[in-house]
């Protein structure tokens, strides 16, 4: 079993990539995602690994290299936040084009402007359609074990897309826990090298990311749909195989107390734990309350997530990110889309918290569920906003 | 999604076809795309003015003109486009451009 120890997780993002061998790291740092790019240059600078470390000059080149080292048949790797998530924007959905596996850390923080670093999910929102297979964490533990295992999960050969791991900014990079981090011994084990299936070479040429005719343009995004879809199948696989080795189970959606729950909660990120708690609570004063918790967003796990809700006969939906001017946040209308078809659906509800962040106590949770109940239409609500 | 190369089609039909990452397995076969069909106008040199400059050779943005054995200049019709980039930097006026009737 591996070692028992403490750190900051941003660190340990850092430590888990070093341990799954990769061969080029191209990062640009930016608030609050530095420290895992100030840590991964410690580690190639100190010769732990034999990997090259890009000193990139902005994101669009970090995410750009990565692309290029992929494509040449490297394990690449990136981490980013907010606005340079934003810079990458252009490159993501070439990246997923051509099917390069490249693995990113996403340290989730509020979008500009006005100017704010802290935590909310505007910054992968936007990015949601891009291709890329799209985790969310919620402690530590998960951004640990979800980085290495994203390497795995990115590239099989059933799924050859990119992947990116979101970790909330400041509530859990720049948190101190203890942990469990694998041995490089297990992780070699559970993650051999890469065998890309073409890669670019000399002395067999081929072309990546051509130009396609509006004759088979849409073919080949069909192709994408079909192939990010199929790789629930592996994330599932992959999942399984680290319970077997490691002992932690992941689901694609996960619940809490919610097989006999009348009002489900639902959550991404580091809210899932204060979420639980308020669970507790509220189970303790006599409320028939659960949650659910979306831990692979894209591809969205459609069947997984309607099982999850079956029983219940409202979902509140807690979004850290409003798609302004629309329909509300959008896990609530990706999530009100998908049951849209339902014989039996629940009501769904949708409150938009935590923005830029805005701390959410289990008091908050207790609070936002009462303001949801009050509620007779399907709209959003803001919750904390001053009036 | 992944098939082997050598039961991939060079041109897909249908989605399930297309190459993964729309990969092009048969590099350096751009020459067979001749782009001469689209121009409505053709160089024509008179070699009595020309100077044999290069300076055609070197704007042609195709790189389809090429030097002849007796040191002028010709275009290849294959990949001309007839921009006329080649007429309007001739500075000795020994090119002009044809309509593709005449």
């Amino acid at each position: 079993m591996g070692k028992r120890v403490g750190m900051e997780v941003a660190i340990a993002a850092a430590e888990a990539v070093a341990l799954c061998n990769i061969d080029v790291a191209a990062v640009y740092p930016i608030t609050p995602q530095s420290h895992i790019a100030e840590h991964m240059a410690d580690i190639v600078h100190d010769g732990r690994i034999d990997a090259e470390f890009i000193t990139v000059e902005s994101e669009h080149s970090a995410i750009s290299a990565c692309a290029g080292a992929s494509a040449a048949g490297a394990r690449a790797y990136t981490a980013t936040s907010s606005q340079g998530l934003m810079l990458m924007h252009e490159i993501l959905p070439i990246v997923s084009a051509m099917r390069l596996p490249v693995c990113m850390a996403n340290a989730n923080r509020a979008v500009s402007g006005p100017l704010n670093i802290w935590n909310d999910h505007s910054d992968i929102m936007p990015q949601r359609d891009s291709g890329w297979i799209c985790l969310f964490t919620e402690n530590g533990q998960e951004v640990i074990d979800l980085s290495i295992m994203s390497f795995k999960i990115a590239e099989d050969p059933e799924v050859m897309l990119p992947c990116v791991v979101n970790i909330d900014g400041f509530q859990l990079t720049h948190m101190i826990e203890p942990f469990e981090l694998p041995s490089q011994a297990e992780v070699a084990k559970f993650l051999p090298p890469r065998k890309p299936f073409a890669q670019l070479h000399p002395d067999n040429p081929i072309s990546m990311g051509c130009f396609a005719m509006p004759d088979t343009y849409a073919e080949t995004v069909k192709a994408k749909d079909v192939a990010l879809r199929g790789a629930k199948k592996v994330v599932t696989r992959v999942f399984a195989d680290w319970a077997k080795r490691f002992g932690r189970k992941y689901n694609v959606v996960e619940t809490y107390k919610a097989k006999d729950a009348d009002t489900l909660m639902l959550t991404m990120g580091s809210m899932g734990e204060t979420a639980s708690a308020a669970v507790d609570e509220m189970r303790k004063a006599g409320r028939k309350v659960g949650l659910v918790k979306l831990r692979l967003w894209r591809p969205f796990p459609v069947e997984e997530f309607k099982a999850a809700v079956a029983g219940c006969k409202t979902l509140i939906v807690m979004d850290r990110a409003l798609s302004t001017g629309g329909a509300g946040g959008p896990v609530a209308t990706d999530v009100k889309s998908v049951l849209y078809g339902e014989k039996k659906k629940p009501r769904v509800l949708n409150v938009i918290a935590g923005l830029g962040g805005r701390d959410l106590a289990v008091r908050d949770f207790e609070n936002m569920f009462d303001l949801a109940s009050k509620k007779k239409d399907e709209t959003f609500e803001f919750y904390g906003v001053r009036e | 999604m992944a098939k082997k190369k050598t039961e991939q089609k060079a041109w897909p039909e249908k989605w399930h076809e297309v190459n993964p990452g729309c990969m092009v397995f048969a590099a350096g076969n751009a020459a067979n795309t001749k782009t001469g069909s689209w121009k409505s106008q053709r160089p024509v040199w008179d070699n009595a003015k020309c100077i044999k400059c290069g300076i055609c050779y070197i704007f042609c943005p195709e790189a389809c003109i090429q030097d002849t054995q007796d040191g002028f200049y010709e275009a290849n019709l294959d990949y001309c486009k007839g921009c006329g980039i080649c007429a309007h930097e001739c500075w000795p006026g020994a090119i002009v451009m044809r309509e593709e009737e005449e």
